[in-house]
């Protein structure tokens, strides 16, 4: 199944990534080499087969819910964009 | 002085030959009359290697002894250094100066190793050439018109090349055995859950597991032993005791089973790299080893599942990086929608951006079952093809890598013919078993390299497989001309 120029817009706005107009041919074109690829996969019988997400099977572990966190705002924020009297700065969100 | 190996340098400052100050000095030195031909550092830390270096022989006066303490290593560009910049190859972490040390770098800092810089590598660790880092291509001291491989590229030219004789990398798809082949390096992916991934940048989290690269297994058991272990800040890093992995490395060889798995014999396989396979083999019996022709059915399904499951989850761990809270942020957005994908789409090399848009897809709602659940499904087979095999023997060998170092540029057409030669290396991702690369001959005057897997946590068999062949071979002592 190959991907139209609109689905990999759509799939772009998802990632929230800005393409340009003049990459889309070539990347629409990528894409789907690398599902041409990834869809070898579809011929593999695995009927019956459970899924594995983690390679030991192991599953998350628990803590004592105890605050061990300290502040570190001023030292994450150093390294910020833009901030402003501890608040992170973006630009207007509600009109 | 350059071309000591970490085993030797602890010798050497234990018994006063050099200080761990000369040792460092003289190494900047030639990272900054040589890089520039490789280009393998994005940073060098000269003023902190040398308060580092001051400190270990400061240790050392007062009677300290370790292994490590005084020893130069550099890090790749994706684990964090605090206060230091941590770019992982991309442009949307050009500025970011990470606000604390990951694990690894940690742990190596409190052994006393001295840190001489940031390595380059692909970016965010995605690619087998190291050709997609923000900061330009990394050459191969074999012959700087070829690739060096990739992701951990600039850790393996930089320590091939001399400038450093160990360096950390990190390993989701081959990213430590296949540039440690294509350089003539060893190097060790260990089991999932070894080594702490805290301060690692995470690239694929059910796959990604930091290791080392250097000259020797000997080295590689140094620096394993310094950085493996539980660590209560990474949720997947596994509980269980170390093995002392200098203390295997000389049990001798005989009764080992070695597997040979008929599909990484195939076609696709340069049959000068199958050879000089086949040659270490013949050596390895000499030593006392037994071989065993085995199969891994399922190993050409490993790449489309690979290339489901990494950018899936590299999709989703890649959302942090929206120019809001550190690094990148384009010029004047418009709006908050506008800043994320002008951030994001200016900060992005294109390799990174298909990887993403793969994963989006892979996970998007109608698309679940058919891609990232077969691709688990097909990762279960995998595992179990390992776990049959590891029934009848006890180490499995093959080539690390189809091909020799390509030239630079050769495969950036098509992103398709790069993720192929990965073939070999991602399984042991995919099961999670620990993997080694070491040198095994040269074919027109590029390196080989031969791949051992063991059973999980069986690190410290694959150290003792490889320190012994170098016992008997000098592949590994070979070095660059220029270098």
């Amino acid at each position: 199944m190959a991907l139209e120029r609109c689905e990999v817009e759509k799939i772009a706005h998802l990632a929230r990534l800005g393409l340009n107009e003049s990459d889309l041919p070539r990347t629409t074109e990528t894409l789907n080499n690398i599902l041409g690829l990834i869809d070898r996969m579809q011929a593999v019988d695995t009927t019956g087969v459970e899924p594995l997400a983690h390679p030991l099977e192991a599953t998350q572990r628990l803590r004592a819910d105890q605050v061990t966190e300290t502040n570190h705002r001023d030292e994450y924020q150093a390294i910020a964009p833009a901030v402003e009297n501890g608040l992170y700065l973006v630009p207007k969100v509600i009109e | 002085m350059h071309r000591l190996t970490l085993a030797q340098i602890a010798r050497g400052l234990a018994a006063k030959d050099f200080s761990a100050v000369e040792l460092s000095d003289a190494l900047l030195a030639r990272i900054g009359q040589l890089d520039p031909q490789l280009n393998s550092f994005i940073t060098v830390t000269a003023e902190q290697a040398r308060s580092q270096a001051q400190a270990a022989d400061a240790r050392r006066a007062a009677g300290e002894n370790g292994a490590l303490l005084g020893a130069p290593i550099a890090h790749k560009d994706l684990f964090c250094t605090q206060g230091v910049l941590t770019t992982c190859g991309s442009k949307i972490l050009h500025n970011f100066k990470a606000p604390y040390d990951a694990t690894v770098v940690a742990k190596l800092a409190a052994a006393g190793a001295v840190s001489l810089g940031k390595l380059n590598m692909d970016e965010f660790a995605m690619g087998s050439a190291n050709e997609s880092s923000h900061f330009g291509a990394v050459k191969n001291p074999w012959d700087t018109s070829r690739v060096p491989g990739g992701s951990s590229g600039g850790s393996a030219a930089a320590v091939a090349a001399g400038l450093v004789p160990a360096a950390t990398g990190t390993d989701t798809g081959g990213s430590i055995r296949q540039p440690a082949a294509l350089t003539n390096l060893t190097g060790i992916k260990p089991t999932y859950g070894r080594v702490s991934r805290w301060g690692m940048i995470a690239y694929a989290s059910s796959l990604d597991q930091g290791g080392p690269l250097a000259r020797t297994a000997e080295d590689c058991a140094l620096m394993l032993g310094a950085i493996a272990g539980f660590d209560p800040k990474d949720s997947t890093c596994v509980d269980a005791p170390v093995d002392d992995y200098l203390a295997t490395l000389n049990q001798p060889l005989a009764g080992l089973r070695i597997g040979l798995p008929k599909e990484y014999f195939g076609t696709g396989l340069d049959s000068r790299i199958a050879d000089a396979v086949l040659a270490v083999v013949e050596q390895l019996k000499k030593l006392g080893a037994t071989v065993k022709d085995i199969s891994l059915p399922n190993l050409q399904h490993a790449i489309p599942a690979y290339y489901v499951i990494a950018p899936a989850e590299a999709s989703s761990n890649l959302s942090r990086f929206d120019g809001v809270r550190f690094g990148y942020r384009c010029e004047n957005p418009v709006n908050l929608e506008d800043l994320y994908k002008r951030s994001r789409g200016e900060g992005f090399g294109a390799e990174v951006k298909r990887r993403i848009m793969v994963g989006t897809y892979a996970l998007s709602a109608g698309y679940y079952d058919a891609y990232y659940l077969k691709a688990q499904k097909i990762r279960r087979l995998i595992k179990n093809d390992f776990v049959g095999a590891f029934g009848e023997v006890d180490v499995i060998l093959g080539p690390t890598t189809p091909n020799l170092a390509w030239k630079l540029g050769e495969k950036n057409a098509d992103p398709v013919s790069a993720y192929l030669e990965d073939i070999y290396t991602i399984t042991a991702n995919l099961a999670g078993i620990p993997g080694l690369s070491m040198p095994a001959g040269f074919v027109d005057g590029l390196p080989v390299g031969v791949q051992l897997l063991a059973p999980y946590f069986q690190e410290a068999r694959l150290l003792n497989v490889a320190h012994q062949y170098q016992q008997v071979t000098d592949w590994h002592t070979r070095t660059p001309a220029g270098f």
